[in-house]
């Protein structure tokens, strides 16, 4: 359970955040906790009530979240070389839950070998708890709390850095952080919407792969 | 907006967001990965974690324009210095969190 942690930590201020701007945006709580529980998604959700509060369509806003998403199934396709023959409903419960902090966390500590797939789940259901625990109180309360107070903001920012470093295990990896880095600012620069996320990273882990191949080769 | 409006825009939303999650999950998981798959994907978790990164730390992303002079990438700098040494994940996002509070107060 310590395992989570981090994730809880980051995402109390950031669900405090979206219930705020959804009760802003007129949403009651009880909106904003289905919300929470049906999708489970930060940044579809932060998109879906800034459209909602633009009046825009119930299938555009269903549209976005779908691009807005698509990442994941490139995360759960990675999950799946350490969940392989698992039980299909253990896997259906499992990727409910899996978002850009609980994958970096699993995925890290499935790396390291001292992990399973048991607590993976529970770091996926501890930070959906938190996150709708955290949404709904921000529809309520949120308001009365003063903005980055403690640093909180950065407490993902910091987790993904962290995560990071775990990661790089080979100069190849090094190479990988580095190459998405630079084509992830390009991207975000250049292209409006949230594509550079998955195009940065597929771009940087085809060029590693493919350099790798290719050192390889000539050893 | 009624009851039935949201949990049909909800509904809709879950399951965009839930099928790209439990597809691949299901699908690869059940079938024996060739080498080359293995290979492209135990890069997907740095490229994905720089890309998420990279924004946050060079650029302004109220007008999405370049930014290196921000003060989240000093911090994230200090704060991989001391992941690299420690390489504990709690006491790195307490010092980033307490530089990021700090430098808010004096800055």
């Amino acid at each position: 359970m310590a395992a989570a942690w981090p994730i809880c930590l980051g995402y109390f201020p950031v669900g405090l955040a979206l219930g705020v701007l959804a009760n802003q945006a007129g949403l009651p709580w009880w909106a904003v906790a289905l919300m929470s529980i049906l999708v489970f998604a930060g940044s579809a959700q932060f998109i879906c009530v800034v459209l909602l509060a633009s009046g825009a369509t119930i299938w555009s806003i269903v549209t976005t979240t779908l691009v807005v998403n698509l990442r994941h199934a490139l995360m759960s396709s990675a999950l799946a070389i350490y969940l392989q023959k698992t039980n299909r409903w253990f896997l259906t419960f499992f990727a409910y839950g899996i978002t850009d902090e609980s994958f970096a966390l699993n995925m890290a500590r499935f790396c390291s070998g001292d992990w399973d797939r048991w607590r993976a789940l529970v770091v996926n259901q501890l930070a959906n708890a938190v996150w709708i625990f955290s949404t709904v109180l921000g529809t309520l309360v949120g308001q009365f709390i003063p903005k980055g107070a403690f640093g909180i903001d950065y407490a993902l920012p910091g987790m993904f850095i962290c995560l990071l470093v775990f990661q790089l295990q080979s100069r190849f990896f090094i190479l990988t952080g580095i190459l998405a880095a630079f084509i992830s600012i390009l991207w975000y620069l250049l292209i409006p919407g949230d594509s550079y996320i998955i195009g940065a990273s597929i771009s940087a882990a085809t060029l590693s792969f493919l350099i790798k191949r290719y050192v390889r080769r000539k050893q | 907006m009624n009851f039935s409006g949201y949990l049909l825009l909800f509904l809709l939303m879950g399951l965009v967001t839930f099928v790209p999650r439990w597809l691949p999950l299901l699908y690869l998981s059940h079938k024996h990965l060739p080498q080359w798959l293995t290979d492209w994907l135990s890069f997907i978790p740095v490229a994905i974690l720089s890309s998420l990164l990279a924004p946050i730390l060079l650029a302004d992303t109220t007008t999405r324009s370049l930014n290196i002079t921000k003060p989240e990438l000093l911090i994230a700098l200090s704060t991989l210095l001391f992941a690299l040494k420690t390489k504990s994940l709690g006491g790195t996002v307490f010092v980033g969190m307490i530089l990021h509070w700090l430098l808010g107060i004096f800055f």
